[in-house]
């Protein structure tokens, strides 16, 4: 039987549906071609939704309701909370970019589909067992298709929406393969229950390292870690940029919590199975997305190879807690990932918002040459994406710097010194493309009869506060640090 | 004793710091392109200001004892117990003040010159400033890592924004370059940190017992970064570049603070964490140094542009220092400490100067000069000074640091001393036979009849450099009395074996 507080745990969830349809509804009577009550009235969700995520936080509330399909814990409110902030984030910096390419003229879609991938992402957050974090997968994957293709007459957009969606339907076939291997191995969808069956050694050897294999390959290309990152660059370049910071911002949030859930919560039994996948994975990732990335001229591709790079960070400190078998240890290297995830999404939106904010009506600023002479123009951006790119390089005192230092210190921990070493020499490479990007802003002059547009007031508000959070939370990092390893030790039990 | 004098006075270490970052803030915040006057004016108030708070540190030193002083110690990110810690001995006053020095120089070296985007470039070296102090005070290793590391952002914008025709391959080269060694000292120190239990507080890896090989591997690794910010030979083909393209304040704080923070670092990091390593390999260093000094004294005497034989010759001056570093005596590591600080002032002067010439003709070429006594005589005078203490003329400083390293080296070895004192032709060779022929003969063209000589800014720019120059020459006890203390505690601490 269901008591009120199973449905309690879930607020969040229920009153985001409800508002969705709601805003869905009050959609068809908003005939502006802004779309402006649906805007606010999906700023006020993403509100409302925050706040109910911070009340349910900060009054301690957590178990597992729904037969345990459902868990509610402290990684889960924190994750909710910034998914929601970074969509609403990237709604104010993209609306007037997607109001001048007619995305939003025929309908409130955007705002919509958005809150149902954000509905997505909170149910994969809050995954108690496989089949939740399929269904949130699918629904946030689903939701971001249709907002891929959202330009239904742009060739490029199109084009990436539909390799989006071949790409996407054959990773999430392999994750539910994966997943049905598991189940038959151990004859258990929740994910404490897995646990405890390989703990207790009852699980079948060989069925779970097959699923295993699976399941990790399915998450890479959620991760988009190399070798499963084919997608990326074309989705990334090929979808209005709105789209863009949508696929790139929130989900890696929602991603990389189902990653904690199913490898660290579900399969930590077997980490030794699936601890040189990640290995591998990270390699790759770090040696292709940093040295392809060199290559680019565009720069949402770029940034896109950029992702890659930077994902391979995330699995160094992933793979790292498993190597050194302490409790303490794993936290802070589990920790570690979150901290940088966190990071990387906050660079993330900068850049791509900087890339929303000086497109303006026909012109896109997505060549890297675009940025040409910014300093000239507007010394504010200029100086967000200065910050931003030293960010990602991981110079100090920048945040990027402490998401590298915290990996790297899990890394070294755990005994991989030539992994660090092959890492820092991947950012070096990395280095390269992104100083590239400063000299354009800083080092050339602007070029005559290109004028870029650079936002209203308010974008350009929130893109300072974006920029002084980069480098505020390079000088003050320890908070946010301690908070990342405080919710891991409150939620996964490992 | 230290302590209760540190305690009831003001927190000078972090004024010293943070006084020219906040106003470098400030005039970020009040420059305009169209009107800079204002922004000029309260940088030179702010780097004045940065050096007036400097001057306690040296009033309120306590010459007698080589423990930390100043000491500022709290908690900065717990999880991985990283304190701000700050402390000077007799052997860092010196470079914090000769920071703080030059800053005042570099803004008023760029009054006229730089036109554009004028509250950007002073801010720069503002901050630049802050940071290089930071450097060095901090006493804790990751504080100390990201004050280095934070030096570069700065000036790949000064030598990559205002720097000249090929100055975008040269702020690359520059960075690159810094960032290869330094990323790998990052994964030296995140392994000391490991071996000492979670701990970067320099005391602590300095008496970290540490079995051979990892201190060949430690050596190795903060040796890749600190070696290619001094620059040692072979790993210092990115100065020229960087100092030929930067713009005259670039070339002046690169030469008198930049390349210090690599020596710097070998004095506190390299010889006492890694003393077996450094004594096993000092045979290698050693030789590195003596082919800076002689082979690059040989490249510069052929340089044709001006800054680049200067910036040769700062390769070939750093040799001297790194020789003294690993000759393991007093002698040896005082003469190389001096020889930092008088490189500080000379090739600030010398670089000054060229910038001086170059803004009257726009060309660093030798050639394109010839005769200027004939129309700049008051700057000639300037020059020939700051020329013979390039090439170590008794009563300059050059003198004085070049000789005690000599000193040392004959103390150690004859002939490393008879190798290094060549460096005496040499820098005779290149610095004396540009003087002859940009200063001497008759006016070479009509582009030199034209030129002006110096302003009384310009005055007074080389006349407190000058200042400097001859106050060393002549009374290097003034600054070695500090530094005997610490230099004999490190001397004493490195001579002790880890194994």
């Amino acid at each position: 039987m269901h008591t009120l507080f199973d449905f309690a745990l879930a607020t969040p969830e229920i009153v985001l549906l409800a508002l969705t349809g709601l805003v869905l509804l009050l959609d068809a009577f908003d005939h502006d071609a802004g779309r402006r009550v649906t805007f606010t009235l999906t700023m006020a969700t993403l509100l409302i939704v925050i706040l109910v995520s911070w009340g349910q936080w900060s009054s301690d509330l957590h178990g597992r309701t729904f037969s345990s399909l459902y868990v509610a814990d402290s990684l889960g409110h924190f994750l909710k909370i910034l998914s929601a902030i970074a969509v609403g984030v990237t709604l104010i910096y993209g609306r007037s970019y997607a109001e001048k390419r007619d995305m939003t003229t025929r309908g409130g879609e955007l705002y919509s589909l958005t809150l149902l991938m954000l509905l997505g992402e909170f149910v994969m957050i809050s995954a108690g067992s496989m089949l939740t974090v399929y269904l949130g997968v699918e629904l946030m994957s689903f939701a971001l298709y249709a907002l891929v293709a959202l330009r239904r007459d742009h060739l490029a957009s199109t084009e990436a929406a539909m390799k989006y969606y071949v790409l996407g339907c054959l990773a999430s076939g392999i994750l539910l393969y994966g997943m049905s291997m598991i189940y038959g191995a151990t004859g258990e969808i929740g994910l404490a229950e897995i646990a405890a069956v390989i703990r207790g050694g009852h699980a079948q050897a060989l069925p779970l390292a097959f699923g295993v294999v699976f399941i990790v390959a399915g998450l890479g290309f959620k991760l988009t870690a190399a070798p499963f990152h084919m997608w990326t660059p074309d989705v990334y370049q090929g979808a209005p940029t709105t789209v863009t910071l949508l696929v790139g911002a929130a989900p890696k949030f929602a991603a990389f919590c189902i990653t904690l859930r199913l490898l660290i919560e579900g399969l930590h039994g077997i980490a030794l199975d699936w601890q040189p996948m990640l290995l591998i994975m990270a390699v790759l990732s770090l040696a292709l997305g940093n040295i392809v990335a060199i290559a680019q001229t565009n720069f949402k591709r770029m940034l896109a190879y950029s992702a890659i790079g930077q994902m391979g960070y995330v699995f160094l400190g992933l793979l790292s807690g498993v190597a050194s078998g302490q409790a303490g240890a794993n936290a802070s290297a589990y920790g570690a990932s979150l901290f940088y995830v966190v990071i990387y999404v906050l660079t993330t939106l900068s850049t791509f918002g900087l890339i929303l904010l000086l497109s303006r009506q026909g012109f896109e600023a997505e060549e890297i040459s675009d940025l040409k002479g910014l300093n000239r123009r507007n010394p504010l951006l200029a100086g967000v994406l200065l910050l931003s790119m030293f960010s990602l390089t991981g110079i100090p005192p920048l945040s990027g710097f402490y998401a590298k230092l915290i990996v790297l210190q899990a890394v070294v921990s755990a005994g991989y010194v030539w992994l660090a070493v092959f890492a820092v020499m991947c950012s070096l490479i990395g280095a390269f493309y992104y100083l590239r990007v400063i000299k354009m802003a800083y080092f050339d002059e602007p070029e005559d009869g290109m004028v870029l547009s650079t936002g209203t007031f308010a974008t350009r508000g929130v893109m300072s506060i974006n920029g002084l959070l980069i480098i505020g939370l390079g000088i003050l990092p320890g908070g946010l640090i301690a908070l990342c390893e405080r919710v891991i030790t409150q939620s996964l039990v490992f | 004793m230290t302590s209760e004098m540190a305690s009831s006075s003001l927190p000078w270490l972090t004024l010293s710091i943070f006084v020219p970052v906040i106003f470098g803030l400030l005039v970020l915040l009040i420059g305009r392109d169209d009107h800079p006057g204002p922004a000029r004016v309260l940088s030179l108030i702010g780097s004045i200001a940065g050096f007036l708070v400097t001057l306690p540190l040296y009033t309120g030193f306590n010459p007698h004892t080589a423990d930390m002083q100043f000491v500022e110690n709290k908690p900065w990110i717990d999880t991985f117990n990283l304190n701000y810690h700050l402390g000077i001995d007799g052997i860092s006053v010196w470079f914090v003040l000769l920071t703080s020095f030059i800053t005042v120089i570099v803004v008023l070296a760029g009054w006229e010159i730089i036109k554009s985007r004028v509250a950007q470039y002073m801010a720069a070296f503002l901050i630049l400033s802050g940071l290089m102090i930071g450097v060095f005070c901090a006493l804790d290793g990751m504080l100390f890592y990201i004050f280095f590391e934070a030096t570069l952002i700065p000036m790949y914008i000064i030598i990559g924004a205002w720097g000249g025709p090929n100055r975008v391959y040269a702020a690359l080269k520059f960075f690159l370059y810094t960032l290869l060694g330094s990323l790998l000292t990052l994964i030296a120190y995140i392994y000391l940190w490991h071996e000492s239990n979670g701990s970067f507080d320099v005391a602590t890896w300095q008496h970290l017992k540490l079995n051979y090989s990892q201190q060949i591997f430690i050596f190795i690794a903060l040796l890749a970064a600190f070696a290619v910010k001094i620059p040692m030979w072979p790993i210092h083909t990115w100065l020229p570049d960087a100092h030929v393209e930067a713009p005259t304040g670039g070339s002046i704080v690169l030469a008198a603070v930049m390349l210090k923070l690599g020596c710097y670092a070998f004095l506190r990091f390299l010889l006492p964490i890694a003393p077996d390593a450094s004594h096993s390999l000092a045979g290698l260093m050693i030789l590195l140094s003596l082919i800076a000094i002689i082979y690059i004294g040989l490249v510069a005497i052929v340089q044709d542009d001006m800054k680049k034989l200067v910036a040769y010759s700062s390769v070939a001056h750093m040799g001297y220092v790194t020789l003294g570093f690993f000759l393991f005596n007093v002698t040896g590591m005082e003469g190389a400490i001096i020889q930092m600080l008088s490189h500080g002032f000379v090739s600030g002067a010398m670089f000054m100067c060229i910038g001086v010439m170059y803004d009257r003709l726009h060309t660093r070429r030798i050639d394109a000069y010839g005769g200027i006594i004939n129309r700049m005589p008051k700057f000639v005078t300037f020059f020939v000074l700051f020329s013979m203490a390039n090439a170590g003329l008794p009563g300059t400083s050059g003198f004085v640091g070049e000789f005690t390293v000599i000193l040392g080296a004959v103390q150690f070895n004859f002939w490393v001393g008879l190798l290094a004192a060549t460096a005496l032709i040499w820098g005779a060779g290149y610095s004396l036979w540009m003087l002859k022929r940009v200063a001497y003969g008759p006016v070479a063209n009509e582009n030199v009849s034209g030129m002006k000589d110096i302003n009384g800014r310009e005055y007074l720019i080389l006349g407190l450099l000058a200042i400097m120059v001859l106050f060393l020459g002549i009374f290097p006890s003034f600054f070695t009395d500090l530094m005997h203390p610490s230099v004999n505690a490190l001397m004493q601490h490195v001579a002790v074996s880890k194994l």
